[in-house]
C-alpha cells in the first residue's frame, strides 16, 4: 500500500489492500517487505529514510527487481508505540504477504518486533535502532542489524578521547535507555584504554524536556577536562545554545555521539558548535575519491531534490541489504532468507559491509570527525570513515553476550 | 554563593514561560470548569506562529512584536477552537469536553506538521539580549533576566486584569459561581469565548517567549502539558498567584535536582505534587471543588437494569459471531480482536469507576501497565508460567490500586484525577528509571505464552473468555448491592454516609477492583504481544481509555467496552493513511458534538425512537 | 419512660460566633419533639452535631446513655438514628423503589456483597415501607423525576428502612405545598405512634408545630430560651418576643415559610 493523503484514501478505500500494479508491470508478483516505522511521531528522522529507501527501490527495480520479480515495501506508521507494532507486524507478514520486516527508528519498537522476529520465526533487520541489546542480550537467530550499535558508536569516540590528555570527563545524555548505553560503553572503552580517566559528573536531562541552563551550570562546577555529550534533537540545541553563551565549552573537548549528523547538525545553523569530536555524516564532503559516497549524495540529490541526512543513508543501505539477501536466498522463503543473511556481504556506499554471523551485526562504521562553521552552518571536517569490525568485542565475550545461543 | 544565586535566576527564568502557560490552563479552569488538554497544543503553535514572526519582522522590536502577535494569533485560534467545538458541548456532562479537546491536539499536530513540516525548529536570539551578565562572576544570559523582569509584569498585568476590571470581576464572579453571573444577565458564552482568547493567548505568549531558549518542534506540546498540569494543579486550580509561585517552585526546585541528583529530573516535580497534595488536597491557593450533587449537568443518569432478553439474545449473537472469527476471519482478524478485546476490557474497568463510581482517573494505565510488568517480571526473573502470572498479574495491579488509591481518594474531582496521573507517572518513572529490573525503556523482551496457548488462534480463545468473562463481572458488579452501594455514593455522598456507608471505602475498593480488572488486561496484554515498554504505563495510555469511556458514554452501563471497540476498530483503519491524526481528531470532535451522551447514548436514544427499547421515564 | 435522647451542654462556635450555646435536652421514647427558632438560630448546626456531620465544641450526645458525640454519621446511624435532610438528598441514578433497597441493604450489612442482584434485595420489605409514606404506586419511577413532596417521604421511607429508634427531621416540610405539610406530618406522628419511634423536628411552620409535637423547645442565637408543652410555648412571652420581634407570626397566612436556609455545617 502506498501512502495517501487521506482524501484519496477514502476515495479508494475499497481498493485499500491493493497495491498500484501499473507501477510494476514488469514482472511476476512483487516481493514485499513490511517496513514499520515513526513516520509521525519521529516525522524529521522517518522521511529522509523513506526516501533513502524508495530511491534503492527505484534502483533495484530498474535493473529487473530481484529473483526477476520487483521489491515492494509497504509502510506503516506505528505511532512510535511497541505494541502497535506488533500487531502491524502480524498483519504485514500474515495478510499482506510480506516476506520479512524491516523498520523502526526506537530502540524499544524495534526491540519488541525483534522478539516477536525470534518467537515467530521472521526475519526482520533492524535497520537504525541502536540499542545493544537488539543483537546481543536480546539477540536472536531471526533478527539482524544494520547501523553501528550504541556500543561501536561509542568506542570510536573514546578511543578519539583516548588519545587526548583529558583526564576528567563529564557526561550528559538523556536519561532513558540510549543514554545509559551510550555514556557505559563510552566509559568502559575508556578506561580500558586509559585507566587514568576520572569521571567527575553525570547529567542526565529528561529525554526532549532538558532544563539546558540547569545542566550547563551543574556541569560548570564539576570543572571537567572534557565533556561526553549523548543528547540529541532539540535537547542537543538547547544544550548548545546555552553551553555557549556561558562559556561551557570554552577550553574543553566536547565529545559528542551523533552529534554530527545532519539531522540534528543542520537544524542548528550558525550556532553549531566548532571542535567538537562527533560520529555522524559528511555528506557535503565526498569528492570523486569518495566513489560510492559520492554517487549515492548526487542520486539522492537528483532524486529527491534536498540533501540526504543520515537516515537517507541507513534506508538505502537497508533496501540494499535486503535485495542482496533476498538475491543470495535465491527463494522468499523465511528460512531462506534468515540463512543468506548470515555473513551476508553487501556493496554499500560507505563500502562492503558484512552481516556477521556470530551476532547478526552488520559491520556498517561511522564517520568520525571534527566540527567546524562553514558558510553559516555546521559541518564535519577532518572526518575519516572507521569500519565497524574494528569496534566490536571479541568473538568470546559476543558470545556470553548473546544468552539465547 | 555566586553559583548558587545563578541557579536561582536559571530557575526563574523557566519558571516564566511554564507561569503564562499555566495560568492561561488556571483561568480556563477557573471560569469554564473545562480540563483543556490542548493546552500544549497552544503553546506549540504560540513557538511556531512566533517564529515565523520573527523571520518577517525585523530588529528588537520586531521580536517583541512578534512575541505579541503570537500570542493574539493563537488566542483567537483558542477562540476559533471555543466556538466551534466546546460551545456545543458545554451541556455535556461533567470534564466531557476533554475528549474533545483531546481531538483539537490530534487535529492541530498534523496541522502544525503540514505547515511547519518535520524539522525542529531552532529559535532565534533575542537581539540586543545575546550575551550574558556577570554576576558575581557567574554568566548569567541576559535574555534570561529580560525573563525574569517580564513575568512579574504580565502576572502583574493579569492581576490587575482580574481584579480591577468589571470584565475581571465578572470572570472572578463566574469562577465562584457560574450560574450566578448567568442570573446577572452577562452573556456567559460570550464570557467564556473571552476567557479562551484569553487563556490560550497565554499559552501562545509563552510558546514565542522560549523561542531564544529552545526552539519549536513537534513534540512540545506534550511534552509542556504535564509540566502545566503539575503546576496549575500545585497552584490550587483556578489561582492566578498559586499558578506563579508554584511554576517558580517546580523550576526552581528543578535546577537544584538538576545539579545535586541528577536522576531526578524524571520524578521530581510529581514527587512534590504528591506531596504538597497530601498536605492540601486543593493545591496551595485552591478551594475545595464545589462539584456537588446538584452541580452535575446534562441529563440524569437512568437507573439500570439487567438486560432485557433482545439485547441479551443481541449481544449472545455478537458474541457467537466474534467465537467465528478464527473460522471465517483471518489471522490478522484474530490478533486484531484479540487486541481489541483486551483495550476492551482495560477500557471497562475504567468505566466503571467513573460511570457508577464518579471517580475521573487520568492515570488508570498504572494499572494495565503494572499488571504487564508484574506478569513479564515473574516470567523473566522467576520461569513463572502463563498462568500463574496472569492470575498474579491482577493481583499485583490491584495491591498497587489499594496502595494508590488510599492516598488519592483524600482529594476529590480534578485533584484526585491529577493525584492519579502522579501516580501512574511516578509509577512510569520507576520501570523506567529501574533499568537493572525493569529494562528501562528497552522493556522486557520474549514473554510468550505457554506452548498450549501458542497460536493466535487459541490465544484469541482464551482473551476472547477472560475478557468477556471480565466485562461481564464487571458489568454484574454494577448490578449488585456493591454497584449499587458505589453510585450511592457518587449520586449522594451526604444520604450514603446518613444510612451507613462508609463512602470513601466503598469507593476505594472499586479502585483496586477495577484496577485488578486493568491488571487483567495488563497480564493478557503482556503475552499477546511478547513483550512490554515502560509506553504502557504511559499518561498517553491512560488518556487512550479515558477517551473511550467518554466516547462510548459515561452514563451508560455499555460504554466502556462499545468505546473501546469502536476506537480500536477505527485508529486501526485511519493509521494507515498519511493524515490519520488529522481525520481522527476530527471524528472525535464530530462524535463529541452529534452524540454528546456517547455512542451507546445516543444508540439507546435512536433505539428508543424507533420503538425497540423502552423509553425513559422522563421522556415518555 | 426512658430517656433516649440526652443531650448535655453541646456547644459549638464558628471563631467568635456562637452558633449553639450550651444547649442541653432529652427526648423520650415515642415523643415528637420540636426544635423551632428564626433564622439562623442555630437549629441545623445543632441537628449537624447530633447526627455526627459537625464535630460539637464542647459538650455531649448521649443516645440510650450511650455516648456518641464524635462519631461519623455512619456509626450514629448504625446505632439507630435515621435522619432526613432539609434539602433532600437521594439518589437520582435509582428508582424510587431501590432507594429505599439501598438503606435496607446496608441495614443487612451486606454493601460489599458482589453476587446477588441488588434490585431483587429485600423488594417486599422496601415496598411495604414505600406503602407506609404512600409512595408504592411510584415505587419503579425514576427517582429524578419526583415531585418535591414525594422526595421528602422517600427520605421518611430509606430512615425508616433501618428501623430506628430516634429519627431526625430537619425542616420535613420545607419546600413543600401547605397540604402536603400536614399529611406528611399527620404520618410522622402516626409513625411515632405506631412504632414506638422517637422523633426530632425542627420546623418554621408554626401551624406544622402546634398541631402534631408533643413538646417543642426554642432554640434562640444558640441558646435554648424554652422548653416545653405547646402551651407553654404559645404563651412564653420570651418566645413571643423573639418571634415577633423577628417579624413572624405564630398563625401566618398560607405561602412558604420561607426558603429553606442553606444548610450549615455541610461544607
Amino acid at each position: 500500500m502506498q501512502r495517501k493523503t487521506f482524501l484519496r484514501g477514502l476515495i479508494g478505500a475499497a481498493l485499500l489492500a491493493g497495491t498500484s500494479p501499473a507501477a510494476f508491470a514488469q514482472s511476476g508478483e512483487p516481493i514485499k517487505i513490511g517496513e514499520i516505522n515513526h513516520y509521525k511521531r519521529m516525522a524529521a528522522f522517518a522521511e529522509p529514510y523513506k526516501k533513502g529507501i524508495e530511491l534503492a527501490l527505484e534502483e533495484i527495480n530498474a535493473e529487473g527487481g530481484v529473483l526477476g520479480r520487483p521489491l515492494e515495501f509497504i509502510f506503516r506508521d506505528d505511532q512510535g508505540d511497541p505494541g502497535e507494532a506488533i500487531k502491524i507486524a502480524e498483519e504485514l507478514m500474515t495478510r499482506d504477504g510480506a516476506v520479512m520486516l524491516t523498520g523502526t527508528i526506537l530502540s524499544n519498537v524495534g526491540l519488541a518486533i525483534a522478539s516477536l522476529a525470534g518467537e515467530k520465526k521472521w526475519v526482520y533487520l533492524a535497520a537504525e535502532p541502536l540499542a545493544d541489546a537488539v543483537t546481543w542480550s536480546a539477540g536472536n537467530p531471526y533478527t539482524f542489524r544494520l547501523r553501528a550499535s550504541t556500543y561501536m558508536q561509542a568506542a570510536m569516540l573514546a578511543e578519539a578521547a583516548a588519545k587526548t590528555d583529558a583526564v576528567k570527563y563529564a557526561t550528559i545524555a538523556p536519561n532513558y535507555a540510549y543514554g545509559k548505553d551510550a555514556v557505559a560503553a563510552f566509559k568502559e572503552v575508556l578506561t580500558k584504554l586509559k585507566p587514568d580517566v576520572e569521571f567527575v559528573a553525570e547529567q542526565w536531562p529528561a529525554l526532549f524536556k532538558i532544563d539546558s541552563g540547569a545542566e550547563v551550570q551543574a556541569l560548570e562546577r564539576a570543572k571537567p577536562d572534557a565533556i561526553y555529550n549523548v543528547t540529541f534533537g532539540t535537547d542537543l540545541a538547547k544544550f548548545v545554545r546555552d553551553g555557549n553563551t556561558r562559556g561551557l565549552f570554552q577550553g574543553r573537548t566536547v565529545y559528542g555521539l551523533l552529534s554530527g549528523e545532519p539531522e540534528y547538525l543542520e537544524p542548528l545553523g550558525d550556532e553549531a558548535p566548532e571542535g567538537w569530536v562527533v560520529t555522524g555524516y559528511p555528506w557535503y564532503d565526498f569528492n570523486e575519491d569518495d566513489g560510492a559516497n559520492k554517487t549515492f549524495v548526487d542520486a539522492y540529490q537528483d532524486r529527491w531534490g534536498e540533501t540526504p541526512k543520515i537516515g537517507s543513508l541507513v534506508g538505502y543501505m537497508a533496501a540494499e541489504s535486503i535485495a542482496a539477501a533476498i538475491a543470495k536466498a535465491g527463494s522468499t522463503e523465511t528460512e531462506a532468507i534468515r540463512a543468506a543473511f548470515e555473513g551476508l556481504p553487501v556493496e554499500t556506499p560507505v563500502g562492503q559491509i558484512t552481516y556477521r554471523e556470530i551476532d547478526n551485526q552488520a559491520t556498517m562504521g561511522a564517520f568520525v570527525g571534527t566540527t567546524a562553521l562553514q558558510d553559516g552552518a555546521g559541518v564535519m571536517v577532518d572526518w575519516t570513515y572507521l569500519d565497524g569490525a574494528d569496534y566490536l568485542p571479541s568473538d568470546e565475550e559476543v558470545k556470553k553476550l548473546r544468552p539465547s545461543e | 554563593m555566586g553559583l548558587f544565586l545563578a541557579q536561582l535566576l536559571t530557575g526563574l527564568a523557566n519558571a516564566g514561560a511554564l507561569f503564562m502557560v499555566a495560568s492561561g490552563l488556571s483561568l480556563i479552569f477557573g471560569v469554564t470548569r473545562i480540563v483543556n488538554f490542548a493546552h500544549g497544543s497552544f503553546y506549540m503553535l504560540g513557538a511556531y506562529v512566533g517564529y515565523t514572526l520573527m523571520q518577517v519582522l525585523p530588529g528588537m522590536v520586531g521580536f517583541w512584536g512578534a512575541i505579541l502577535l503570537a500570542g493574539i494569533i493563537v488566542g483567537l485560534i483558542g477562540v476559533i477552537v471555543e466556538i466551534c467545538v466546546l460551545r456545543p458541548v458545554y451541556s455535556a456532562p461533567e470534564l466531557f469536553q476533554l475528549v474533545a479537546t483531546f481531538g483539537v491536539i490530534l487535529v492541530i499536530q498534523d496541522l502544525t506538521l503540514m505547515i511547519w513540516g518535520a524539522e525542529d525548529l531552532l529559535g532565534p536570539r533575542a537581539p540586543g539580549l545575546k550575551g550574558v551578565v556577570r554576576i558575581l562572576d557567574e554568566p548569567v544570559p541576559q535574555y534570561d533576566l529580560a525573563l525574569i523582569a517580564i513575568t512579574p509584569f504580565v502576572a502583574f498585568a493579569l492581576w490587575y486584569l482580574i481584579s480591577k476590571t468589571r470584565v475581571g470581576i465578572l470572570v472572578r464572579a463566574a469562577t465562584q459561581d457560574r450560574e450566578m453571573v448567568g442570573a446577572l444577565g452577562v452573556n456567559q458564552s460570550w464570557l467564556f469565548t473571552g476567557v479562551f482568547f484569553l487563556g490560550c493567548a497565554l499559552a501562545g505568549l509563552g510558546g514565542a517567549v522560549q523561542l531564544p531558549k529552545g526552539g519549536a518542534d513537534l513534540l512540545m506540546d506534550f511534552n509542556i502539558l504535564t509540566s502545566v498540569f503539575v503546576v496549575v494543579v500545585i497552584g490550587g486550580m483556578g489561582s492566578l498567584p498559586g499558578a506563579y509561585l508554584a511554576a517558580v517552585i517546580i523550576s526552581v526546585l528543578n535546577v537544584f535536582g538538576v545539579s545535586y541528583m541528577p536522576q531526578s529530573t524524571l520524578v521530581l516535580m510529581f514527587v512534590v505534587m504528591v506531596v504538597v497534595l497530601i498536605f492540601r488536597p486543593f493545591g496551595l491557593f485552591g478551594k475545595e471543588e464545589v462539584a456537588g450533587e446538584h452541580g452535575q449537568v446534562g441529563e440524569p443518569e437512568r437507573p439500570i437494569k439487567p438486560a432485557g432478553l433482545r439485547v441479551r439474545m443481541l449481544v449472545l449473537a455478537g458474541l457467537v459471531l466474534l467465537g467465528l472469527i478464527p473460522v471465517l476471519g483471518s489471522n490478522f482478524a484474530e490478533v486484531l480482536a484479540t487486541d481489541i478485546l483486551i483495550f476492551c476490557l482495560f477500557a471497562a474497568s475504567l468505566h466503571f469507576m467513573l460511570g457508577q463510581g464518579g471517580l475521573v482517573s487520568f492515570g488508570h494505565a498504572a494499572f494495565f501497565g503494572g499488571g504487564a510488568y508484574v506478569a513479564a517480571l515473574l516470567v523473566t526473573y522467576a520461569d513463572t508460567p502463563m498462568e500463574l502470572a496472569m492470575v498474579l498479574a491482577p493481583l499485583g495491579a490491584g495491591l498497587a490500586a489499594v496502595v494508590i488509591g488510599w492516598v488519592c481518594l483524600r482529594s476529590t474531582g480534578v485533584y484526585f484525577a491529577m493525584l492519579t496521573l502522579a501516580f501512574a507517572q511516578l509509577l512510569w518513572s520507576l520501570v523506567f528509571q529501574w533499568g537493572d529490573i525493569t529494562g528501562g525503556d528497552d522493556g522486557l523482551v520474549n514473554i510468550w505464552p505457554s506452548a498450549w496457548a501458542s497460536s493466535n488462534t487459541v490465544f484469541f480463545y482464551l482473551a476472547l473468555v477472560i475478557c468477556v468473562g471480565g466485562i461481564l463481572l464487571l458489568r454484574h458488579a454494577a448490578h449488585s448491592p456493591f454497584g449499587y452501594a458505589l453510585r450511592a455514593a457518587r449520586d449522594s455522598a451526604r444520604q450514603a454516609e446518613a444510612m451507613g456507608i462508609h463512602t470513601k471505602r466503598i469507593q476505594w475498593v472499586a479502585f483496586a477492583f477495577a484496577g485488578a480488572m486493568a491488571g487483567i488486561a495488563g497480564g493478557l496484554f503482556v503475552f499477546s504481544k511478547g513483550s512490554v515498554f515502560p509506553n504502557e504505563l504511559e499518561i498517553a495510555r491512560s488518556f487512550d481509555a479515558l477517551i473511550v469511556v467518554f466516547l462510548g458514554g459515561v452514563k451508560t452501563l455499555s460504554g466502556g467496552w462499545v468505546g473501546g471497540a469502536s476506537f480500536e476498530a477505527v485508529k486501526d483503519y485511519l493509521t494507515r493513511f498519511e493524515y490519520w491524526r488529522l481525520a481522527l481528531g476530527l471524528l472525535i470532535i464530530g462524535v463529541v458534538i452529534l452524540a454528546p451522551e456517547g455512542i451507546v447514548g445516543s444508540l439507546r436514544k435512536l433505539g428508543e425512537r424507533i420503538g425497540f427499547l423502552n423509553a425513559a421515564e422522563d421522556k415518555r | 419512660m426512658s430517656a433516649v435522647l440526652t443531650v448535655e451542654h453541646l456547644s459549638r462556635a464558628f471563631g467568635a460566633i456562637k452558633a449553639v450555646d450550651d444547649v442541653s435536652f432529652s427526648l423520650e421514647q415515642g415523643e415528637l419533639l420540636a426544635l423551632i427558632g428564626p433564622n439562623g438560630a442555630g437549629k441545623s448546626t445543632c441537628f449537624n452535631m447530633l447526627m455526627g456531620q459537625l464535630k460539637p465544641t464542647g459538650g455531649l450526645v448521649r443516645l440510650n446513655g450511650e455516648k456518641i458525640t464524635g462519631l461519623a454519621p455512619r456509626q450514629i446511624w448504625r446505632k439507630g438514628v435515621g435522619r432526613t435532610f432539609q434539602i433532600t438528598a437521594t439518589y437520582s441514578s435509582m428508582t424510587v423503589v431501590e432507594n429505599v433497597q439501598m438503606s435496607l441493604i446496608s441495614h443487612h450489612r451486606r454493601i460489599y456483597s458482589m453476587l446477588p442482584y441488588a434490585h431483587r434485595l429485600y423488594r417486599a420489605r422496601a415496598l411495604a415501607l414505600l406503602d407506609t409514606v404512600g409512595m408504592a404506586d411510584q415505587a419503579d419511577r425514576h427517582c429524578a423525576v419526583l415531585a418535591y413532596g414525594d422526595l421528602k417521604r422517600l427520605e421518611l421511607a430509606v430512615a425508616l428502612a433501618h428501623e430506628p429508634k430516634l429519627l431526625l427531621m430537619d425542616e420535613p416540610t420545607a419546600g413543600m405545598a401547605p397540604r402536603e405539610r400536614i399529611a406528611l406530618m399527620q404520618l410522622t406522628a402516626d409513625i411515632v405512634r405506631d412504632q414506638g419511634v422517637s422523633c426530632l423536628f425542627t420546623e418554621h411552620d408554626m401551624d406544622v408545630v402546634f398541631a402534631h409535637a408533643h413538646r417543642i423547645m426554642v432554640l434562640n442565637r444558640g441558646q435554648l430560651i424554652a422548653n416545653g408543652t405547646v402551651d407553654e410555648i404559645r404563651n412564653n412571652p420570651q418566645v413571643q418576643e423573639v418571634y415577633l420581634g423577628g417579624g413572624m407570626l405564630f398563625n401566618p397566612a398560607d405561602g412558604p415559610a420561607g426558603t429553606p436556609e442553606r444548610e450549615t455545617g455541610h461544607a
